[in-house]
């Protein structure tokens, strides 16, 4: 049996195509529901749900692909990051838009009031607007002109929007916490495993200073 | 095949009345809202009723499995006339009447919703209460097995609510067994509900099992799970918001643009006098 250790570029070709289809499915299914009349009784409060839901999952989504690349020796999975982050941005765009056109009709007032006096609102817009940075530096050119070490240290602020986004959904909820915390579960999981290589690689490192002295 | 089936039944037994069988002889209410009405559908499909699941679509989808016969409301506690009432007898203890009301829920959306039933106090007046009934309390069923939503600590089963005397005493606090000209759908809290116009929709106890007169306040289920973000009133009131969202306005289902709230959800006039004096935003 083929191991999938490499890929050709017409196999990672389809591959791509077929991911970038699976990740328009939350907003297609939206599109038709409000079509066909299926958001239910408050339609807006759906949206934004929906949509706040995928910017997460997506972040998350996003996060496992390293850890998974490690583990599996799949190293071709480091191509589909970039599309799958620019997923979490798009739904995270789409969830602020809806707050900002629907939800509050552009009510600037009552908006600036929500950003400044609701903490789950000030954590995820803060989420929100770090996310944009990294969205904005998604292509090969400015990754040139950052460095590589400079584009690895910005793409880092994904853990904060990451931990933000989900303190913004547990923040938020009435009573039920099982999706929030579901997430932050996820999340511990993610964080804890780039926590494991941190550590292990600080101690390998000191490791190998000791035995070189 | 099921319709003929029950009006065989209803030949042989008297009157058993489940949700979405029309219930007659209801007086049409005197005072209107000027709102539109919200719809039967929206009304039915989209529910705060935890004992169903925390989503809004559960208890449309989950609350099938409620048994509303036989049913049996027990009034107890400082009255001098303790009563079991059974379910129908509590539909012909006073004249059924339909009161359109605004519900208000505290996450700030809102529905205008055509109830059926009759004053809380024709009920409360027959147990007679003693002068040491200060407040009223209110128990929903608790039965896991009919109540899925109960398998989860979501909040401390049973669902409790209370008012004070006077509140309960109130005409406008309705006793509801119907709406929309039918017998209450199960979601909507069947076969017996509590509906306080002019105050947060989680005050509306549902499927009430036990009414309880009490000289101290009762803790309800909802102080016991945030007690900085449910107090005991609960009124209708744009200018205290939620610790974590403002109350100032709310959607109406139904309507794009959000309106403002109304003090005491716009039955300022019946109820206000009810406060006066006191530091609503202490008693929140």
């Amino acid at each position: 049996m083929k191991t999938f250790k490499t890929l050709n570029n017409k196999a990672l070709a389809w591959i791509k195509f077929a991911v970038f289809l699976l990740a328009l499915i939350p907003m297609f299914k939206l599109v038709s529901d409000a079509y066909f009349d299926n958001l239910g009784a408050n339609p807006i409060e759906k949206i934004t749900h929906s949509t706040g839901y995928w910017a997460l999952a997506f972040i998350l989504i996003t996060l496992t692909i390293t850890p998974l690349r490690r583990f599996s020796g799949w190293n071709w999975l480091q191509r589909f990051r970039r599309m799958l982050g620019l997923y979490a941005f798009f739904y995270a765009s789409l969830h602020f838009l809806t707050y900002l056109a629907l939800d509050q009709f552009f009510d600037w007032t009552s908006i600036v009031n929500d950003i400044v006096k609701r903490p789950y609102i000030t954590v995820g817009f803060a989420a929100f607007l770090l996310l944009i940075p990294l969205a904005i530096t998604s292509n090969n050119r400015i990754i040139k002109r950052m460095g590589g070490k400079q584009w690895l240290l910005l793409h880092r602020t994904v853990y904060v929007c990451a931990v933000g986004g989900v303190i913004h959904y547990w923040w938020l909820v009435k009573k039920d916490i099982t999706n929030p915390l579901t997430f932050a579960i996820l999340l511990g999981i993610l964080l804890g495993i780039r926590l494991f290589y941190w550590l292990r690689g600080l101690h390998k490192s000191r490791a190998g200073f000791w035995n070189f002295a | 095949m099921q319709l003929a089936a029950s009006t065989a039944l209803a030949g042989l037994l008297p009157s058993v009345a489940l949700a979405g069988e029309p219930l007659t002889n209801v007086k049409k209410s005197a005072e209107s809202l000027p709102d539109p009405l919200t719809s039967l559908k929206d009304i039915t499909s989209y529910n705060n009723f935890y004992e169903f699941g925390t989503a809004k679509d559960d208890p449309a989808r989950n609350a099938g499995s409620l048994r509303t016969r036989p049913w049996t409301v027990s009034v107890e506690g400082e009255v001098n006339k303790p009563k079991v009432f059974d379910i129908e007898e509590l539909l012909k203890l006073a004249p059924l009447e339909e009161r359109i009301y605004r519900l208000r829920c505290v996450e700030a959306w809102s529905m205008v919703i055509p109830w059926i039933g009759y004053s809380l106090a024709e009920l409360l007046k027959q147990v007679e209460p003693t002068g040491n009934a200060k407040y009223v309390e209110f128990i929903s069923l608790e039965d896991p097995k009919q109540m899925p939503g109960q398998r989860d600590a979501t909040l401390n089963w049973p669902y409790r609510e209370g008012l004070r005397m006077d509140e309960a005493m109130h005409p406008l606090t309705l006793l509801a067994v119907g709406l929309y000209g039918e017998v209450l759908p199960n979601q909507n809290g069947a076969p017996i509900r509590l509906v306080a116009p002019w105050k947060y929709g989680f005050k509306s106890a549902k499927s009430i099992v036990k009414i309880r007169l009490t000289e101290k306040q009762p803790i309800t289920s909802w102080m016991e799970a945030g007690p900085s973000e449910y107090g005991f009133y609960s009124n209708v009131n744009p200018a205290v918001d939620h610790p974590r969202w403002s109350q100032a306005k709310e959607r109406r289902i139904g309507e794009f643009f959000k309106r403002p709230t109304l003090p005491f959800n716009g039955y300022a006039d019946q109820v206000a006098q009810l406060y006066a004096g006191m530091d609503l935003t202490k008693y929140f």
